[in-house]
């Protein structure tokens, strides 16, 4: 145990995950060290982050004013909406750089086993935006994992009687991986969704 | 004359020479399972609860499990029944290698309905069998048995799973009495159920806050327990729906824990 406010340090960056109490030590006592400066613009960060980041009014994804930047800007296609799950499979999706739409985030996956049902999701605020009649596709991006393949299908029930275009990401081989290591599953999926190749 | 030191002497007779392909001391061992849940477990890992043929309940990490490049794959998400290799941890097991033997999970997924049903099941499986690595053959069986029939889309998924609560229970030692009553033991469908008292009981010995169901859900009740299909085929809607409440308040009743995923199972 050490003095007041250096446990004190330890203690609170130990709450954080994935830090131990040996790895909490170490992150005070380097902190300790480091100039004042430093230190200083490390706590502006995470004051500001509290005080500025909320969740976007549109899509729930995490934005510095009510709408974030993708529901803002006009260039974006307003016709598409991309389901996922968190906000990180957001900046995922957007280093591809191969969608143009917008996205709507659900804060997780149903998993009745954690107690998480369709309630708990951000489903009606999806459905609320389906209804003014601007969007024609939507593409169910959730995780490609038991939990994420439900919250699909239920979200495919779901909008059904409106009409729309539904589409489900693809499902198959990793790019630079070898065939032999590929799980039934996967390797079935691949089969299923395999596309013609024509010049 | 030469001195044999303790050490040497001891391990003379303790370890003969190891042959080839012998691993001496790494405690590995081979089992097939249901995957019942997965935990996250770090950067890339999972903690995988499984329910095995041999060893029973095992809890089992994963490593690198949620890579895209990761060896297992798909092969460890919930419903899949498995082939495995595990050493065995300080705490908890590893898992070494992972093939399919069937993957339940692609039916049931495809239907709501059938996936929160299923998963009510393998909550129940685990809740049920509470000891870790204490061979639960009789309940492995029934689950591999419950998530075929409900990944074949016979029957409402609903009697399936209720089909399944009640013999799960069963196993376990909690059946309930249906046909007769659970007081004084006289035969024949009574006209009231008392979850407390061990099922249905008689107008006798009926004790207050007892359900009074139609004779024709607990008719429905013994058809799941013994497994006649065609009999709970036939079941009327209501009779379901009555049932899945009495299974329900049954299974609660004997479980320490609360299933959380009853409450979310769809009952259209």
């Amino acid at each position: 145990m050490y003095e007041g406010a250096v446990q004190n340090l330890i203690d609170e960056l130990g709450r954080l995950p994935g830090v131990g109490p040996k790895s909490a030590q170490r992150i005070a006592f380097h902190l300790l060290s480091a100039e004042t400066a430093d230190v200083k613009r490390l706590v502006n960060a995470l004051v500001e982050v509290k005080e500025r980041v909320r969740f976007c009014a549109i899509c729930g994804n995490v934005a510095e004013e009510t709408e974030c930047r993708i529901c803002r800007d006009p260039r974006r296609d307003a016709a598409v909406i991309c389901v996922v799950e968190e906000s990180k499979d957001v900046v995922a999706i957007e280093r591809t750089r191969e969608f143009r739409g917008r996205y709507h985030v659900l804060g997780g996956a149903i998993s009745p086993i954690e107690g998480v049902g369709p309630d708990d999701l951000r489903i009606k605020e999806l459905m609320t935006r389906l209804s003014d009649g601007q969007i024609t596709e939507l593409i169910l991006a959730t995780d490609p994992n038991l939990e994420g393949e439900a919250t699909a299908t239920y979200l495919a029930r779901l909008v059904k009687p409106m009409g729309l275009k539904v589409t489900r990401l693809a499902s198959g081989l990793p790019v630079g991986g070898d065939l032999e290591y590929a799980d039934e599953v996967t390797l079935g999926r691949a089969f299923e969704g395999r596309r013609s190749l024509e010049f | 004359m030469t001195v044999t030191r303790g050490w040497e002497r001891g391990r003379a007779v303790a370890h003969p020479p190891p042959g080839i392909g012998d691993n001496g001391g790494v405690s590995l061992y081979r089992d097939e399972g249901v995957v019942l849940r997965t935990r996250k477990l770090g950067e890339a890992d999972r903690i995988v609860t499984l329910l095995t043929r041999r060893t029973g309940l095992v809890r089992a990490v994963g490593k690198g499990v949620r890579r895209t490049k990761s060896r297992f794959g798909a092969r460890l998400e919930p419903f899949t029944h498995v082939d495995l290799q595990l050493y065995t941890g300080r705490t908890l097991d590893v898992i070494t290698q992972a093939d399919t033997l069937h993957a339940y999970g692609t039916p049931i997924v495809a239907d709501y309905a059938r996936y929160t049903a299923g998963t009510a099941m393998l909550e129940t499986a685990e809740k049920i069998v509470i000891v870790e690595k204490d061979p639960a053959l009789r309940q492995f069986l029934l689950l591999i048995g419950g998530l075929r029939t409900l990944g074949g889309n016979e029957h409402d998924p609903r009697l399936v799973l209720d089909a399944y609560l009640l013999r799960s229970l069963a196993v376990a030692g909690y059946a309930p009495a249906l046909d007769e009553c659970a007081r004084c033991g006289s035969h024949g469908i009574q006209r009231s159920f008392a979850v407390h008292a061990g099922g249905a009981v008689c107008s006798v010995c009926r004790p207050a806050g007892s359900a009074s169901p139609a004779p024709d859900t607990l008719r429905l009740m013994v058809a799941l327990l013994r497994g006649d299909w065609a009999g709970a085929d036939a079941s009327e809607e209501r009779h379901r729906t009555e049932c899945s409440g009495l299974v329900a308040a049954y299974l609660q009743w004997h479980l320490e824990n609360g299933i959380r995923s009853l409450r979310l199972v769809e009952r259209s």
